[in-house]
Order: structure tokens, then sequence, then C-alpha cells
């Protein structure tokens, strides 16, 4: 049995000064920022935002300076992200290049790709999406039907993405499209694209989740035609690349700090309160010390991509337990404040409706809590 | 690990694979004390580990100590060997040489009397006590320069006993006359408790490791309706979850160990988280490796039992997860939600 690796991780002095700097930058930039607002941290879009970070050089910050990255360790791009995560900025227009697709450009896209697409992401100018799931495909990814067949033209593309976060605000899409039908070979015939979403032919719907927000979207392609140098990587050779970057999509602190910001206006308000009860005292405990220790496991990850391992299942460990205490603490808010919350308030309350309505997506996105035991379980030899 | 580590888990898992029986197991569960796994031990210096080397001992550090207090766990050792290691600490840190033989400790009132220290009082639950040719009592000192005072006791006297659910005795413990040798300790008031609880977390995350072992290793041999019962996506769900809770506790000690290390009077916030996650692992972790080995895990004969009652007995000593976690929350709820992240980012 494989037993998983976690070594303790020292943050070096250069991620310790970035931290004092960047959380006094968002204690003046975030003055002010509602606690609802804080709430959507890395749903939350602000292309303004997303500049300012940019100009910051806090977006692409492990990537050569030839691309418009600054040749910083993961450490310090870890400690970046967790203060802003745990401050609530809204950091989503920035974020899916910034942890995806830019690192998948690096290590995959050509020479002209990483000209054209990663200076302008770096700047938090260009915002991308993810084209992985379809209305047949959720947890089976590999079952892709969207279909891409080379013409004289180019790539014709037909069929339907759905669930594409932020599609109907991002300039290009990394899609996963089927190139190729091989008996047998479920994972072979798969192809990423790098599709700018003002191609003719592209009709983006933005879907109401139940809290009533639209950040997810339907994307149809009908006869859209996509030059060959926006192919990313081999042709059919695409599976490799996607689990890849599935390994970036769950090491991070997004998959525990979601729902920090309210965490820490709930712990405020019980203080402010000043009658917390030893049973509030008790139920708060428990989640610091979950959280506490899921961090130390989180820098773990961050330590191993530093040194260039691969922690992949070591980080689905970590988004397993990170969903599971990312969805308790709305649950705690409500158990614990014995209120029921109220919507156009902006702060806590408002917040905490937020996050009670959003928390069954933390255990579906970036892969279902079944798929990662699943993951899990193969790691201890049982698969 | 380092390399110290590595020759310390070597040892270990060499000597307690070989000496420590199914029948020394049983013995000492009806009462026999196991003197050839002790002496054992003793040989390998183990309960000297983090005595410094001035006192004879191996002098080294907490995260190097915590593969024994982790393979106290791991093989179900029937022995006060993490008692030992702590007495020891305790005494080292005092200034006060280390007798030979088991060592119990527990938090005590103590007085100044003309011979020296003594007891105001009885000890209570004290582990080992029957076992233990020594007791090493821990007080607040009564003067102002903080730490605390440490007393080394011989022969102590067995009042009230019983039996944890793991089979080992916890006693009432009084002494006749002063201490042998005392002195102070610039370590936390509540020594006892916090580094009982560290000693119990590390020996929890060394059973939760054993237990998913033995669990995983016994899905992939029982077939059930024609194949390994680990080919059933619903114990394979089960598993991987023991087995996330497993990786989370081993963490968290390791990082309760390097901040002891780092200063043992800022600890308590990391020892704390330990206990927490420890104390709730242990009964989840429990609960799913029973539920993967049916009706033959259930009996005295199959022995996964050595583990788990162990981990259900562990998991409340030296404070449960409710008792810790109050202290983080109060801590949390009394600094304010804003500086929150502060605490948690300054480990
Ligand atoms: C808020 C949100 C944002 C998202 N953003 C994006 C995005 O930007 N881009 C993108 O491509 N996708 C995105 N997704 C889609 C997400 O990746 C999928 O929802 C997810 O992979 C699950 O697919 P599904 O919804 O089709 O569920 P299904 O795959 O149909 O699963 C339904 C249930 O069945 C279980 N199940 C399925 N297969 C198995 C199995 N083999 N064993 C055990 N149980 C199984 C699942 O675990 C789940 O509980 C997003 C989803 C959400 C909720």
């Amino acid at each position: 049995m494989q037993t998983f690796r976690f070594d303790p991780c020292d943050l070096p002095d250069s991620a310790l000064a970035l931290r004092d700097e960047i959380r006094a930058f968002l204690a003046t930039e975030l003055d002010g920022f509602p606690a609802r607002k804080r709430a959507e941290t890395w749903m939350g879009w602000d292309a303004e935002f997303s500049r300012k970070i940019g100009q910051k050089g806090w977006i692409g910050m492990t990537w050569p300076k030839q691309y418009g990255g600054h040749e910083r360790s993961a450490l310090d791009r870890y400690v970046m992200l967790e203060e802003m995560l745990s401050a609530g900025a809204p950091v989503a227009a920035h974020w899916i290049g910034d942890r995806q697709s830019g690192p998948l450009l690096l290590n995959y896209g050509t020479e002209e790709q990483r000209q054209k697409y990663l200076p302008k992401i770096a700047s938090g100018e260009s915002f991308f999406c993810i084209g992985m799931s379809e209305p047949d495909s959720g947890s089976d990814l590999a079952s892709v039907r969207t279909k891409a067949e080379l013409t004289d033209e180019g790539w014709r593309v037909n069929g339907t993405k759905l669930w594409t976060s932020g599609a109907h605000r991002a300039h290009v899409m990394i899609a996963l499209f089927r190139t190729a039908t091989e008996e047998g070979n479920r994972h072979g015939g798969l192809t990423q694209f790098l599709v700018d979403l003002d191609t003719p032919g592209i009709t983006i719907r933005p879907i109401k989740d139940l809290s009533g927000n639209a950040h997810f979207n339907e994307v149809i392609f009908e006869d859209v035609l996509v030059p060959d140098s926006q192919r990313v990587g081999e042709t059919h050779g695409a599976w490799k690349q996607v689990t890849a970057e599935l390994a970036y999509e769950r090491s991070g602190p997004e998959r525990y700090l979601s729902c920090y910001p309210l965490m820490a206006e709930l712990v405020q308000e019980l203080g402010d309160k000043g009658t917390a009860s030893e049973r509030d005292e008790i139920e708060i405990g428990r989640v610091v010390a979950e959280l506490s220790t899921l961090r130390q496991m989180s820098v773990s990850v961050a330590g191993m991509l530093e040194a260039g391992q691969n922690p992949a299942l070591e980080a689905s460990v970590v988004k397993d337990l990170g969903a599971v205490l990312e969805q308790r603490m709305p649950g705690l808010a409500t158990d614990l404040l014995e209120r029921p919350f109220h919507l156009g308030t902006g702060g806590l309350d408002e917040a905490a409706a937020y996050l009670v309505q959003n928390a069954p997506s933390f255990s579906l996105r970036g892969g279902t809590r079944e798929i990662l035991r699943g993951i899990i379980a193969r790691g201890l030899g049982l698969r | 690990m380092n390399e110290l580590q590595t020759m310390l888990a070597d040892t270990a898992n060499r000597l307690f694979t070989d000496k420590l029986t199914k029948q020394v197991r049983i013995a000492a569960e009806e009462g026999e004390w196991p003197q050839d796994l002790w002496n054992a031990v003793e040989e390998n210096g183990f309960p000297r580990v983090l005595v410094s080397e001035a006192r004879g001992g191996a002098g080294a550090q907490w995260p190097d100590a915590l593969v024994l207090l982790k393979a106290c766990g791991t093989h179900a050792v029937p022995l006060p060997l993490a008692e030992t290691i702590l007495a020891n600490w305790f005494l080292d840190q005092a200034g006060v040489d280390v007798p030979d033989g088991p060592i119990t400790f527990a938090s005590a009132q103590l007085t100044s009397g003309p011979d020296g220290m003594a007891l105001a009082g009885p000890m209570q639950d004290v582990p080992f006590a029957a076992n233990c040719t020594h007791v090493v009592a821990l007080s607040p000192s009564d003067g102002t320069d903080g730490g605390i005072q440490v007393a080394l006791f011989a022969s102590p006297q067995v009042g009230q006993a019983n039996s944890t659910i793991a089979r080992e005795s916890v006693a009432q413990v009084s002494v006749s006359g002063a201490a042998i040798a005392s002195g102070l300790a610039s370590l936390p008031l509540n020594s006892a408790m916090l580094f009982g609880a560290l000693a119990r977390s590390a020996a929890i995350a060394g059973a939760l490791q054993s237990v998913l072992l033995q669990a995983v290793q016994y899905a992939g041999e029982r077939v059930q309706f024609g194949r390994p019962i680990s080919k059933f996506q619903a114990v394979q769900h089960q598993l991987a979850e023991l087995a996330t809770h497993a990786a989370s506790v081993g963490v968290a000690v390791d990082a309760a160990a390097r901040a002891v290390l780092a200063d043992p009077n800022a600890a308590e916030f990391d020892i704390a988280a330990a206990k927490v996650r420890a104390s709730d692992a242990a009964q989840i972790g429990a609960s799913i490796a029973h539920q993967t080995h049916g009706a033959i895990g259930f009996t005295y004969e199959h022995g996964l039992h050595f583990w788990t009652r162990r981990l259900w007995s562990w998991g409340p000593e030296y404070g449960g997860a409710a008792h810790w976690a109050q202290l983080l929350g109060k801590n949390a709820i009394e600094g304010g939600g804003h500086s929150l992240w502060a605490t948690v980012t300054a480990r």
C-alpha cells in the first residue's frame, strides 16, 4: 500500500515578505468591500481588480519573464493566492488563466501561442475559461462528443459545452474536442484548442444557478472554424494534458478556503456580541483545527510542486477533505447564529445566505467527491 | 525523514515486529508485565530519546522522538513507552538525572517541606502506575519565575486502579516521603495535559496508519460475490475516507512536534489542533476499519481490536476533541475574526 506523502514545507522569506505586502495592499484595496462580495471570492469577477493585480506582478508569478511572468517560486504564488482568498478578493476573471491555461501553454503550447496569450494573461487583460464538461460528459470526461473535424479551412467544430464558468465574460476557452473515434481507446482521439470566444458560430447562454446568479454557461458551437495554429499539443493527445491540468485545478487553496471569509465574519460577530457559548467555542475550535491542518497539507502540496514532483494524489486528498470542511462552514453559521439569513443586507447574513446556496457545488466542481475517492482508492492499490 | 528518524523507525519496527507477538499482547492485557519487551526497548535507548547527551540520553529532538511515539500506535505497544519518554524529557528539562526503568507522570500539587518536595495529595488517573518504578509529578511552581516544578518519586503506591478500554491500567497514586529529586522546568503550566495530548495524538496517527493498512489488506483478500470486496466502490470510498483522515492526523502531529521544537511555550495551538483532529479521526477510523472487516474483526481472536480499542481509549485521554476545540475556539473568538487568519498562517 502506498502511503501519501505530506512532507512539511517551510515557506521561504520571499513568500513571508510578499504576504505582508499583499495584506497591506488588500487592506486598502478592499476597504469597505462588503461581506457578501467577499463570500464570492474566487467566483467574484472584477476586471479592474484583475488588471491591478496584473500590474502588481501577482499573475503568472512563476512563469518565465519573456512571457510576462516573474520567475518566482510556487510557494510565493501559493501565499499570494491564500491571502487573496482569505480576504475574499475577487479573483475569478484572471484566475483560470493563472491557474490552468498559462501553465498548459507553457508545457504544451507553441511559441506563437505563448507570445500571443501569456503576456496578456499576466497583465490581467485576457481572461480564460475551461471547456471540458458537456451535457452527457461530466465525471466521464473521456466521453466528450463535441466534434472538431479537420477541413481545408481549419478545424470545423460542432457541439455543446456545458457548465463553463465565466464563458460569458471570458476572451478565450481552452476547449476539449473529439477529433477521432478510436475503437477501444476512449482516451485517444481528444484534442485541446484555444478558442477565441468572438469567433463566428459560437453562442453563449448564461445559466442561472439556484442562488439566482448566472456564472456558468452553455456554449454552443455551430460550424465554428478554428485554425490549426490554435491547436494545443498533439492532435489526439489531449488526455495526458487534461489530467495534468486537473492536478493544478485540485491542488490550490481555493479547495478549502471558499468559505473562509464567512468564517472570519462569524468568529468576529461571536466575539463582538460577547455571548459565545461553550458550544460555539467547541464548534469554532473544531473548524480552526481542521483549517490549520488542511492548510499545512496544502502548503505541503505547494512545496512538492515547487520541487518538481507530481502530487496529484495528495492534491485529491486535500480537495476531498477541503470540500467537506468548506461545506461545513455555512452550516456552522446556520447552527450557531440560529437565525434565518436574509438577502439584501450585504453583510454577514447575506454572505451566509449566498454560501449556504453555493455549498453543494464545492464537492462537484473540479471533480466530484466520488471521483476523487476513486483516485485515492487507486492510490491505495484497491483498483 | 532525516537519518536519525529513519534509523529509529527501522529499529522500532524491527523490534516490535519480532518481539511483540499476539501472545505478548494477550498476556499484557491479562495483567502480565512484558519484561522482555521492556528490556529490548531500554537496550535500544528509546526511553531516553529526548534526554540530553550530558544525562546519558540520545539528545534527539521532538520530530525525531515522534517516530517512536507514532510507533506506540502503529504496533499497539502495551508499554508505558510514551509515558517514559515524556517523563524523562520533563526531568531533563528540569535539570534532573533520569533513572532507568519505566516511569509515568501526572499533574499534581507539590508542597515544599523541610525534607524537600512532597505530594499534597494523591495523583489521579496515572497511566501504567502499577508497572512503573518511578513517577514524575508536574506542578505549578510557587515562585514567580514561570515554568513548572518537576519532581521525581520512587516506588509509587498504587491505590484504586482501573483498566482503560485499551486494557491498560490507570490508578490513583501516592508516595511516601519527599521527592528523590526535583527542579524547575521552563515549560507551560499545563504540561502534563499538553504533552500527554501530543503523545496520544502521535499514537493515534500511528494506529490509524496501521488500521488503514490492515483494512486495505483484508479488503484485497476477502472474496464475496466472486470478487475481492476491495473491488466494490462503496468499500473503496470508505477506505479512501479513512486514508484522508490518517493523512490529516499525520500532518497535524508533525506540525505540533515542530512547534514544540521551536518553542514548547508557544506550541499549545498546534498541539490542540493535532489532538482535535486525532480524537475525531480515531472514532471515524476505528469505525471504518471494523466495517471493512465484517464479523471476523469483531472477534477477540482476530486482533484488529488491539488497535481499535486503543483508538477509542486514546481519543478522550488528555482531553478529547471538544476539550481542545473549546480552547482553540475561545481564543479565536476572543482574538477576533479579523486576526484569525494571521494565527492560522503563523504556523
Ligand atoms: C459551479 C460549477 C462550476 C463548474 N465549472 C466548470 C467549468 O468551468 N468547466 C467545465 O468544464 N466544467 C465545469 N463544471 C462541471 C463539473 O466539472 C461537473 O459538474 C462535474 O465533473 C460532474 O459532472 P456532472 O455534473 O455531469 O455529474 P455526473 O457526472 O452526472 O455525476 C452525478 C453524480 O454521479 C456520481 N458519479 C458519476 N460517475 C460516477 C462513478 N464512476 N462512480 C461513482 N459515482 C459517480 C457523481 O459523483 C455525482 O455524484 C462546473 C460545475 C459546477 C457545479
